[in-house]
């Protein structure tokens, strides 16, 4: 058949038909209209599998373009800080390890660093590497919920399986060692509740010999996995600086570069002792972000491994008996024991007045707890500086003239907990 | 922390800015005069304390000033931290807003949302904030419950069987 000019309007509408991009084509067509310029305000959350808890986002949109983000926060706001002004100081951790329900562990050593600081409570060896193995474990824990969730976003189902599988390991362990699963309130002021039992050790042993082969096995299934490479490499990159400014710190900062960890730079706890590196990446993409934390889990296994070798004996809590209760068989024989007992059952641990300060590196950046104590056996403030809190201001740098796609990736990266921002 | 002696040689360089220092527990904090923060905040970024940890409010109650708000700085390089600390009356809590870029000085984007929050929690107003609203709590909620001296509970819960005559109360 012979070219012949398009009798139809259809047909002479399909030739015009080009493949140059859309943003041209959409000015060519809409010119008169200037419907490219349109702007489309959508409400996202907060009820939304990918807002990881109840984040609300108002995004306005270019056609398929972030153009801003107004993130929203308070729906889990539960006044914990309140809640802490009326409770004597060692029943605070309960809600304190509440607020960011993935950090437990961190959320009460950061309030009983302060308390320790203000008290000047010293406190055994044993504890700190005790404190240290169990932070570690949660950091690991963290991440792992971090990662089954952000493949799940991403559409990798099978991920979320395989971390939940090791995250149960280590919520057995807990189990074991503390009595609890989450929210384990072992940390004290002092040192931890209680030794860890018989067998406990060589289960650990056990979990660090196998979690870096279970590592390796994630880092198989995404680290050349083309559909993840494509969502998350030079996507949504912020640099180091205005990350910086915007006061966000942890694995986002790494990822761009600054090498800035807490447990290096200014060593907290017993975190001198152990060797081990920083995971940092380089451009601050996506990508960066991903591999950083699974660097760290890696680097957190080594730390668990040399805490279990280094293990010292010796007390598991202070014996300043103004601060930490007394063995229950001393209660039986010695009357100043039943008295300190009372004491601090009944009333609580007086903390010198002052102001103090307690920065330690959480699973999402610095994680710093303020108590200001006026002298009682109440904390009259305690204030959480929550990471997740902070970071989330950074979320709309990130995202802005990405595609809708990618801000949910970026937000899956930036591992918000809104329990933590809420508090 | 700087030590003691770094402590006194930053208040003579900030001169009458400074009300007040102290050095607790290894924390170092410099007590300034609220119309000052902006100016105190700018120098201590010169000398390299130019990341704000945390920024967050504290209430002195009974005592007066009553309300206080406390800027923790960080200097990266020499891995040491300051905390600067303002008082302000509770009758007219007004601060400058360290968030957005002024003609003298740098913002601290990072103040954005903590600001918001002591605003909230506190009822310290920043003066010049780009956004200043309540962040955890209700837009409509009255009283800052952060304070002192607001009571905790007290406060019916909604359920379904009691939601008309609570709801209606209240108008």
């Amino acid at each position: 058949m012979s070219a012949s000019p398009p009798t139809s309007e259809y047909r002479r509408r399909e030739q015009s038909i080009t493949l140059s991009p859309l943003g041209e084509q959409l000015e060519q067509s809409h010119d008169e209209q200037q419907t490219s310029q349109e702007l489309l305000t959508l409400n996202f959350g907060p009820h939304h599998p990918a807002t990881h808890g109840v984040l609300r986002l108002l995004v306005t949109l270019r056609g398929e373009i972030v153009h801003d983000i107004k993130p929203i926060v308070g729906y889990v706001h539960t006044g914990i800080e309140k809640t802490a002004e009326d409770k004597s100081y060692w029943k605070v951790i309960p809600v304190i390890e509440r607020m960011d329900y993935l950090a437990y562990h961190f959320n009460s050593l950061a309030y009983i660093g302060a308390v320790e600081t203000l008290a000047e409570v010293v406190v055994p060896t044993r504890a700190e590497y005790l404190r240290v193995i169990h932070m570690e474990l949660n950091r690991i824990m963290s991440h792992l919920v971090w990662l089954g969730t952000s493949a799940l976003d991403l559409g990798a189902i099978s991920m979320f399986w395989y971390c939940f599988r090791e995250r149960e390991q280590i919520n057995d362990l807990f189990e074991m060692s503390t009595g609890q699963r989450m929210h384990t309130r072992y940390f004290q002021i002092g040192g931890v509740a209680e030794d860890v039992p018989v067998g406990w050790t060589e289960k650990l042993r056990g979990f660090v010999k196998r979690m870096p082969s279970s590592l390796d096995q994630y880092g198989d299934l995404l680290n050349s996995n083309e559909i993840v490479l494509q969502r998350l490499r030079g996507t949504c990159a912020l640099d180091a600086e205005t990350l910086l400014s915007l006061g966000v710190t942890g694995p986002l900062l790494r990822a761009a570069g600054n090498p800035w960890d807490l447990r290096k730079a200014a060593p907290y706890s017993c975190y001198g002792d152990f060797d081990f590196k920083i995971p940092v990446g380089t451009v601050g993409d996506n990508y960066d972000r991903f591999a950083v934390r699974m660097a760290e889990m890696h680097e957190s296994v080594k730390i668990i491994d040399q805490a279990l070798e280094g293990l010292p004996e010796g007390p598991y809590i202070t014996t300043d008996r103004k601060v930490a209760l007394p063995p229950r068989h001393e209660l039986a024989t010695s009357m100043e024991a039943l008295i300190h007992h009372f004491k601090l059952v009944t009333e609580g641990l007086r903390v010198p007045p002052g102001e103090a300060y307690y920065p330690i590196e959480g699973p999402r950046g610095e994680l710093g707890c303020f108590v200001r104590s006026d002298g009682s056996s109440k904390p009259a403030r305690v204030h959480m500086r929550d990471p997740s809190f902070v970071n989330l201001q950074a979320f709309s740098r990130m995202a802005e003239g990405s595609y809708i796609a990618d801000m949910i990736a970026t937000l899956a990266m930036l591992d918000p907990i809104l329990g933590g921002i809420d508090r | 922390m700087p030590d003691a002696t770094a402590l006194e040689l930053i208040r003579q360089e900030l001169g009458d800015a400074v009300l007040d220092t102290s050095f607790f527990r290894e924390r170092a904090t410099l007590e300034v005069s609220p119309q000052s923060i902006r100016a105190v905040l700018g120098h201590l970024r010169v000398k390299g304390y130019a990341h704000m940890a945390s920024l967050h409010g504290v209430d002195y109650y009974p005592h007066e000033p009553r309300l206080g708000v406390l800027y923790e700085l960080l200097n990266m390089s020499r891995v040491d931290r300051i905390s600067v600390k303002l008082r302000v009356p509770s009758d007219a809590p007004e601060v400058d807003s360290v968030t957005p870029d002024s003609a003298e000085h740098g913002g601290w984007p990072t103040a954005n949302f903590q600001e918001r929050e002591v605003f909230d929690m506190f009822g310290v107003v920043f003066r010049g904030h780009p956004d200043l609203r309540r962040i955890l709590m209700p837009e409509d909620y009255e009283g800052h419950p952060q304070r002192r001296d607001f009571p905790i509970g007290g406060e019916p819960v909604i359920f379904t069987y009691n939601e008309s005559p609570i709801l209606e109360g209240a108008e």
